[in-house]
């Protein structure tokens, strides 16, 4: 099996999923980007639209209307949104 | 019943009522503590990332940011001032308007003229008492604060600090508000928001090296966006803290009014055993004296 990220995804008012992923994607302000492991260190911004994150335990979707930003670093991603709806 | 009596046996009754007020409250605010908890724990995570991203933006470049920029001399400042919108807090919300008070004037030796913003109906009624003037204000809500009243206040002062001066610009922005240590403790405290200090929570993050990021798109955007986010999430965590201290506050001002009242009971309880007591002897005495004139009368 593929290396896993850890996944935090934050809004302002509380935490709203985190754990074992095996990829994220999210819209930054020049294009969707795909996250898996071992990815280089980045900080993007990102803008409204779905964040999906496909993890062994089945995929989870936010959607999030005014965006915030994402952070990788040593297999973790931290996604910083203001904020965001659990849709799936 | 002797007018004395009467007197002592009202007060009891007037502290008895009162002491029921002051009981509920108490409990109301320690269940409310919790809860106030609970959401500076959970916008934690938040903060955190927020800071730890501005970090490692700062730590990469030599930022320059009209947001990070310090002017040379600056001529205004604005002081936003967190309360709360009910009293019966002990020294509470007077415990930050003296904070801003000592900060005013600290900025006026300076040379700085300061405006006001205030968040809690106390420092709205304090300022309008006074008939001092402020830029604007923000009521209700001070217990339980949304993410949205942060917003707000962080576009508003934001704005402020980007409009050059002749046109009521500010060139620094204090919070004051009351920082929440522990359940007995809460102290008023000043952060200089704007320009900025990037500080890290903990000191021991402080010295940790940030790996090479890759910015998307450019450091510049990254930071531009990031920074209103985190002026935001500082805001919000001020008035987080500001409620859970309010909250403490309350529980630790009505237990003592609590106490208090039983002390008054006790003391009131005895001064009116005592005037009963002293009714009685005197009627006794009345009738003695009063069977003893007569039986002289008689012989």
């Amino acid at each position: 099996m593929a290396k896993q990220v850890v996944v935090n995804l934050v809004s302002a008012e509380r935490e709203i999923w985190s754990g074992e992923a095996d990829m994220v994607v999210a819209k930054t302000s020049v294009g969707e980007i795909g996250l898996l492991a071992g990815h280089e260190p980045i900080l993007a911004v990102l803008v409204g639209g779905q964040i999906r994150i496909n993890s062994t335990a089945g995929n989870v979707v936010v959607e999030t209307q005014e965006g915030g930003f994402i952070s990788m670093e040593s297999d973790v991603v931290t996604v910083v949104v203001r904020d965001a709806q659990l849709v799936k | 019943m002797g007018a004395q009596l009467r007197v002592y046996r009202q007060k009891i009754k007037s502290a008895k009522t009162t002491k029921k007020i002051t009981r509920a409250m108490e409990l109301i605010s320690a269940s409310r503590i919790q809860k106030a908890q609970q959401r500076v724990a959970a916008s934690n995570p938040y903060t955190s990332a927020v800071t730890r991203a501005v970090s490692a933006v700062a730590s990469h470049s030599d930022i320059d940011h009209p947001l990070t920029r310090q002017v040379e001399n600056p001529t205004k400042a604005a002081v936003v001032i967190f309360t709360s919108d009910r009293g019966l807090a002990g020294a509470f919300s007077s415990g930050a308007l003296k904070e801003a008070e000592a900060l005013s004037k600290r900025l006026t030796d300076q040379g700085m003229t300061v405006v006001y913003y205030l968040v809690g109906r106390k420092s709205v009624a304090y300022f309008k008492f006074r008939q001092r003037p402020f830029v604007r204000d923000w009521q209700g809500g001070t217990d339980q604060p949304g993410f949205e009243t942060a917003r707000e206040i962080a576009a508003e002062i934001t704005d402020a600090f980007n409009r050059p001066n002749e046109d009521g610009g500010v060139d620094e922005i204090y919070l004051v508000g009351n920082r929440f240590v522990s359940m007995i403790l809460q102290e008023p405290t000043t952060i200089r928001l704007l320009p900025l200090e990037i500080v890290e929570e903990e000191a021991s993050s402080a010295l940790e090296v940030f790996p090479l990021y890759e910015f998307e798109p450019e450091p510049e955007q990254v930071l531009d966006s990031l920074l209103p986010v985190y002026i935001e999430s500082r805001i919000y965590n001020a008035m987080l803290q500001s409620a859970a201290a309010e909250h403490a506050a309350r529980q630790k001002a009505m237990k003592s009014a609590t106490d208090n009242a039983d002390k008054l009971i006790l003391n009131y309880t005895r001064l009116a055993n005592a005037a009963r007591q002293a009714e009685i002897t005197q009627q006794i005495s009345e009738i003695v004296g009063g069977a003893d004139a007569l039986a002289t009368v008689k012989d």
